[in-house]
């Protein structure tokens, strides 16, 4: 047998290898790209949505001046603007904001529970997913105001009746985002789990639930999309006491005929929307590229 | 046998012991047969390359080697050797830095805490990655997160004293995706780690050169089903050059033999 061949003890570690290696690891790894300042890349992501901002109330304007409507019932962004600036200025109005944020802080976190702990059992076994993944899709494709009725029924008009639709919309995105996270955790690094000895809550711990937290973080996203507007849908239908919510809010001036108003609340409601929208996008982008999942 | 202090009774002479192992994938009409009573014994401290076209079984052995499927035939035998595995992909875990993903497999391996991290600086530095420690995979280029795997598959056999004696490699074409320049230093740096950890290998490619670069000894499979067809010592002198004629002219025999055999498949 040939085993023995080559296998005599030879100076150990040939530097010209050494250096070889280290040669051509730098210059794979290439030069770091230079890093734009802070105030170019501020620039960068800011002018696109101030222009997307001024075209859309030119967009506005232009309505306002073709005569559609009088203007007593579609005010341009000239009248509307410091009629939101005023309401801006009002402690009621932060008031109203902050009741509605409340809400949506306390839905969105039993959601979060909720859509985890449901998620984390159904994604134990394949058939488990089988068999509630397709009902899961079935609640988040559901326009969640159909809830409103049975909610209404079941906690009359009151704080529950919000919270309930609101998690029932949000819920199933989380714990589909985990479901799918766990389905598609890559067989090649379950492969390298099994090789290393990951079994049961070790295979959990340190595999599939790292592994699927970027779509887990994708699901929240989402959930919190749908409970943003379960939550509108909410304060606009089941109103009770004088509680002063944002949607309160919105319907008072729909009331009252003061479209002004109506479009500055909406400009909140659209505002909040987009500004947690961005930290989750945020959070999801920070992520997918700490991994490596795309380029920064 | 040339280790012949090391070789008590003839079952434990071989690292790895293959008798009659057939796998075959499904039952009834529909079976594949991946493998037909393939027998081989691997010597330890021997570098044995599997080489074969595609559907040769090559994965498949070394997965039945691993304990991470059973064979339906035969018996596999590796005695009380550790077994590491190394495929084609790094398969390094993206939200760890090159020394945590060697250190979990240093607590699988039920490394006590305050060592994993020494333990896996040495693994880093053998694999010429000493300075890459904090990096996550994502920054590293092809061949180092495959060095990095190797460095990972090392630490999940290395013995209470930090030894490797009794380590059965077992690598599924791991260069494959690499360059030519890469691969040729790997080359390189796996005889060496080879030699000084004395560990054996059994490494599967489909690259004929590597093979015979690489290899005590080439066994050659036969594709659906794979069978060991024939074997060729290598007994050039070490290290070898991938493009020295020597190499070259064995590698030229053994791709002659190669095609034939998968000419058959296209009769």
């Amino acid at each position: 047998m040939a085993l023995d061949v080559g296998k005599k003890d030879q100076p150990e570690i040939d530097p010209a290898l050494r250096e070889q290696l280290a040669g051509l690891d730098a210059l794979e790894l290439g030069g770091a790209t230079a890093k734009a300042g802070p105030a170019r890349r501020v620039w960068s992501a800011l002018w696109p949505i101030v222009t997307a901002v001024a075209i859309s109330l030119l967009a506005w304007q232009a309505v306002v001046w073709s005569g559609w409507k009088e203007t007593y019932v579609l005010p341009g962004p000239g009248d509307t603007l410091p009629e939101f600036w005023d309401q801006m200025t009002k402690g009621s109005f932060w008031e109203a904001v902050a009741l509605t944020l409340r809400r949506a802080v306390v839905g969105f976190a039993l959601s979060i529970v909720i859509g985890t702990v449901v998620g984390g059992l159904v994604s134990q076994s394949r058939i488990l997913r089988r068999a509630f993944g397709s009902l899961i899709t079935g609640l988040q494709t559901m326009p969640s105001i159909a809830w409103f009725p049975l909610s209404i029924l079941l906690f009359k008009l009151s704080e529950g009746a919000i919270l309930f639709v609101v998690v029932l919309g949000a819920a199933p995105s989380i714990a589909n985002g985990l479901i799918a996270g766990v389905d598609y955790t890559p067989t090649i690094l379950l492969r390298a789990g099994k090789v290393m000895g990951l079994r049961g809550v070790n295979l959990y711990r340190h595999l599939v639930l790292p592994a699927s937290l970027p779509t887990f973080v994708a699901g929240l996203k989402q959930g919190w999309a749908f409970a943003w507007r379960s939550l509108m849908a909410g304060e606009l239908l089941v109103v009770f006491g004088d509680t002063t919510s944002l949607g309160v809010l919105l319907s008072q001036a729909r009331e009252l005929a003061d479209t002004p108003a109506v479009i500055s609340y909406m400009i909140v409601i659209l505002i909040v929307g987009i500004i947690i929208d961005q930290l989750f996008g945020f959070a999801d982008r920070a992520l997918r590229r700490r991994w490596g999942l795309e380029r920064g | 046998m040339t280790q012949a202090d090391t070789a008590a009774p003839s079952r434990t002479a071989a690292a790895v012991r293959l008798s009659g192992v057939s796998k075959a994938f499904g039952s009834g009409a529909g079976a594949l047969l991946a493998l037909d009573q393939v027998s081989l014994d691997v010597a330890p401290g021997e570098f044995v390359c599997l080489l074969g076209a595609s559907g040769c079984g090559k994965s498949t052995l070394l997965n039945l080697v691993a304990d991470l499927d059973k064979p339906s035939a035969g018996s596999v035998d590796i005695g009380n050797a550790r077994v590491a595995l190394m495929f084609q992909e790094p398969a390094l875990f993206p939200w760890l830095n090159v020394t945590s993903n060697i250190e979990l497999a240093l607590k699988m391996r039920g490394v006590p805490r305050d060592e994993r991290r020494a333990r896996a600086a040495e693994l880093l530095e053998s694999v010429h990655l000493g300075g890459f420690a904090k990096k996550r995979p994502h920054q590293l280029s092809g061949g180092m997160r495959q060095r990095v795997a190797l460095a990972r598959a090392l630490a999940l056999t290395v013995d209470d004293s930090g030894g490797q004696r009794g380590t059965v490699l077992l690598m599924d074409e791991p260069f494959g995706a690499l360059d030519a320049m890469t691969r040729d230093l790997l080359h390189d740096e796996i005889e060496r780690i080879w030699r000084e950890r004395e560990l054996t290998v059994l490494f599967v490619t489909h690259n004929v050169r590597e093979a015979v670069r690489l290899g005590d000894r080439v066994v050659l499979l036969s594709s659906r089903p794979g069978r060991v067809i024939e074997e060729f010592p290598v007994t050039m002198d070490r290290p070898r050059r991938i493009d020295a004629p020597d190499v070259s002219a064995l590698a030229a025999t053994i791709t002659d033999r190669l095609r034939e055999e998968v000419g058959r498949h296209g009769a």
